[in-house]
């Protein structure tokens, strides 16, 4: 009995976490998806009722508006995140005085919560007394900026914070792959007679797929799963204007009632980032393996 | 005379690389500290504005500097008007997340320590599998489980309180926990494990005194890590608890939406200064930590 027990310690070790993450992730998800076959609404019910959740989230206008809006933000958010982390990491990458503290300013804000910097933003962007006023006051008399409270354009006003907090997360993963590329492949090309540019564009750019995969990868998760960043700085409005995916799960779980509908919608959203991550766990793994 | 010529056409020729260097070194340095403004921007913004009256703001610009050093907005923010019913302020949810926040990193670290040792150093047939088991886990979205833990913690009578947000922090903490341990073990060559084995050593005895004493890095990392996402978490906060055991973000984000006065914009940015402060100061004092959990977390994951 006692040997028993010493030759298998690392596995009743071992047990705890399995079995959490066996019942809190795998068997909840599970049960979400059962749910999202049945017909409840305030309570669960457990008789099946096939796809009708789906065909009804997919006929609802206010999902359709949230996908929407979900790829708008996605394709700005990755392009700016990328484009802005590229371009700081390279210039950082030039021997700079004082990179530390440029460091440190571009990264602070991914440690602090969405909803910190949420507040901070729709302060800042508050339509009278945000930078509409810093403008007029400065004499531009005209200058109007009420993206906050403007149907068409409150979604860009999420995406401006979300870049803002993401963007130095980016340079830092770019800024590390950089780093890791050996002086020499550099200097060999100098002696070439290759600009620093095209050492750039020809050489180290296109060394740096992993890394693009990753921050790719990296920022569709977060973009899926955007949920503070929106209560914090329009609810979702004017309207539901800003509504996305995650504001719709919650709402319909928590605020109306329709339990069947939001496990169907949740379960949309963990196809989406099924989709992104399993590809990307694959190659991780084959990767590690072939070293 | 060739010569000459050739000679004088080369300093010509590195005298305008030159200027164009330093053009372009200026250039640099523009887009950088430029983007380095717009960064800070926000936090100015914030920090300014705390200390300004709701006067001041009318009549000044965001930028506009405070006229004197007054806290009296954090002051309310911190411990309210002392009217009684109605009043909200942060100190008792700066509380709550505190006490969510200590067992919560305690655990999920802990756990992780453990499974992190055994997936590098008992390895069994399978653990790769069980490996990829638990690292799916940091990638899931939280909205597929909603629903269920909101049931699970009402059946377990710990809905509404600070001991169900520790059970839920620290059970999603322990992929990345795991993932963090496991792939800071996998570089500790396990010819010392096993020569510690032969020495009669088992499973604790080499963990507290082979393993754990080298562990300090990766500890300080995970801690780090996990202490910014349990104190930045809003989605489990808000959901599963409300009143009186909210943790700080709900708590701001409840202050900042309550349209019961009139607007003090002061008090809304010193209420989001003091829930980000226990966040900024770790990542000034231990940014590097920081920054290798946040690239690990998830270059790796």
């Amino acid at each position: 009995m006692f040997k028993w027990l010493e030759k298998n310690l690392p596995k009743i070790v071992m047990a705890p976490a399995v079995g959490l993450i066996g019942w809190f992730v795998y068997g909840f998800v599970l049960w979400t998806l059962y749910i999202s076959f049945t017909n409840s609404k305030i309570l669960p019910k457990y008789e099946l009722w096939g796809f009708g959740q789906y065909e009804k989230l997919w006929a609802s206008r206010k999902w359709l508006i949230s996908v929407d809006n979900l790829l708008v933000f996605t394709a700005l958010f990755l392009i700016f995140c990328i484009v802005i982390g590229i371009i700081l990491a390279i210039f950082l990458d030039q021997k700079i005085r004082a990179e530390g503290v440029l460091r440190t300013i571009y990264l602070y804000p991914m440690a602090l919560s969405f909803i910190v910097t949420g507040t901070a933003w729709k302060w800042i962007l508050n339509p009278t007394l945000g930078i509409q006023k810093m403008f007029i006051d400065w004499g531009f008399e005209n200058f109007t900026f009420d993206w906050l409270v403007n149907r068409e354009m409150a979604i860009y006003t999420i995406v401006i914070a979300g870049v803002w907090q993401s963007a130095g997360f980016v340079m830092a993963l770019f800024l590390a792959g950089l780093r890791s590329v050996e002086d020499e492949i550099v200097k060999a090309a100098k002696i070439d007679g290759a600009g620093l540019f095209t050492v750039y564009w020809k050489i180290l750019l296109p060394m740096m797929r992993p890394v693009f995969f990753t921050s790719f990868v990296i920022l569709v998760h977060i973009s899926i799963k955007s949920y503070d960043l929106i209560v914090a700085l329009t609810q979702g409005g004017p309207g539901i204007s800003t509504t996305m995916p995650a504001l719709f799960m919650t709402q319909a779980a928590f605020h109306k009632s329709q339990v069947g509908l939001s496990a169907a919608s949740a379960m949309m959203m963990f196809m989406a980032v099924a989709a992104v991550i399993i590809p990307y766990l694959y190659s991780e793994l084959r990767r590690e393996n072939a070293r | 005379m060739q010569d000459n010529l050739q000679s004088f056409s080369y300093k010509k020729l590195e005298q305008k690389s030159k200027y164009t260097n330093m053009f372009l070194r200026w250039f640099l340095y523009f887009v950088l500290i430029l983007f380095a403004s717009y960064f800070i921007f926000p936090l100015y913004v914030m920090v300014v504005t705390s200390l300004k009256t709701m006067e001041e703001i009318r009549q000044g610009t965001l930028l506009t500097w405070p006229s004197s050093l007054n806290f009296d907005s954090w002051l309310v923010a911190w411990g309210g008007r002392g009217y009684g019913a109605g009043d909200t302020f942060l100190r008792p949810y700066f509380w709550n997340s505190i006490k969510m926040v200590v067992p919560a990193v305690f655990f999920s670290t802990f756990i992780g320590a453990m499974t992190g040792y055994v997936l590098t150093k008992w390895r069994f047939k399978g653990d790769q599998w069980v490996f990829l088991f638990l690292l799916f886990g940091c990638f899931i979205p939280f909205q597929a489980i909603l629903l269920p833990m909101a049931r699970t913690l009402g059946t377990l009578g710990i809905s509404n309180s600070v001991v169900g947000l520790v059970l839920v922090h620290t059970v999603y903490g322990i992929p990345f926990t795991t993932l963090f341990f496991r792939n800071y073990y996998i570089s500790v060559p396990t010819e010392l494990v096993k020569a510690a084995r032969i020495d009669g050593a088992g499973f604790f005895k080499i963990f507290f005194k082979i393993l754990l004493p080298i562990s300090a890095p990766i500890i300080v990392v995970t801690v780090i890590w996990q202490f910014t996402q349990i104190w930045n978490d809003f989605l489990f906060g808000s959901t599963f608890s409300f009143g009186e055991a909210a943790p700080i973000q709900v708590a701001l984000n409840n202050m900042v939406l309550s349209s019961t006065s009139i607007k003090e914009y002061n008090v809304d940015m010193a209420s989001a200064i003091i829930a980000g402060i226990p966040t900024l100061i770790v990542y000034v004092l231990a940014g590097k930590y920081f920054i290798r959990g946040l690239t690990s977390g998830a270059v790796k994951g």
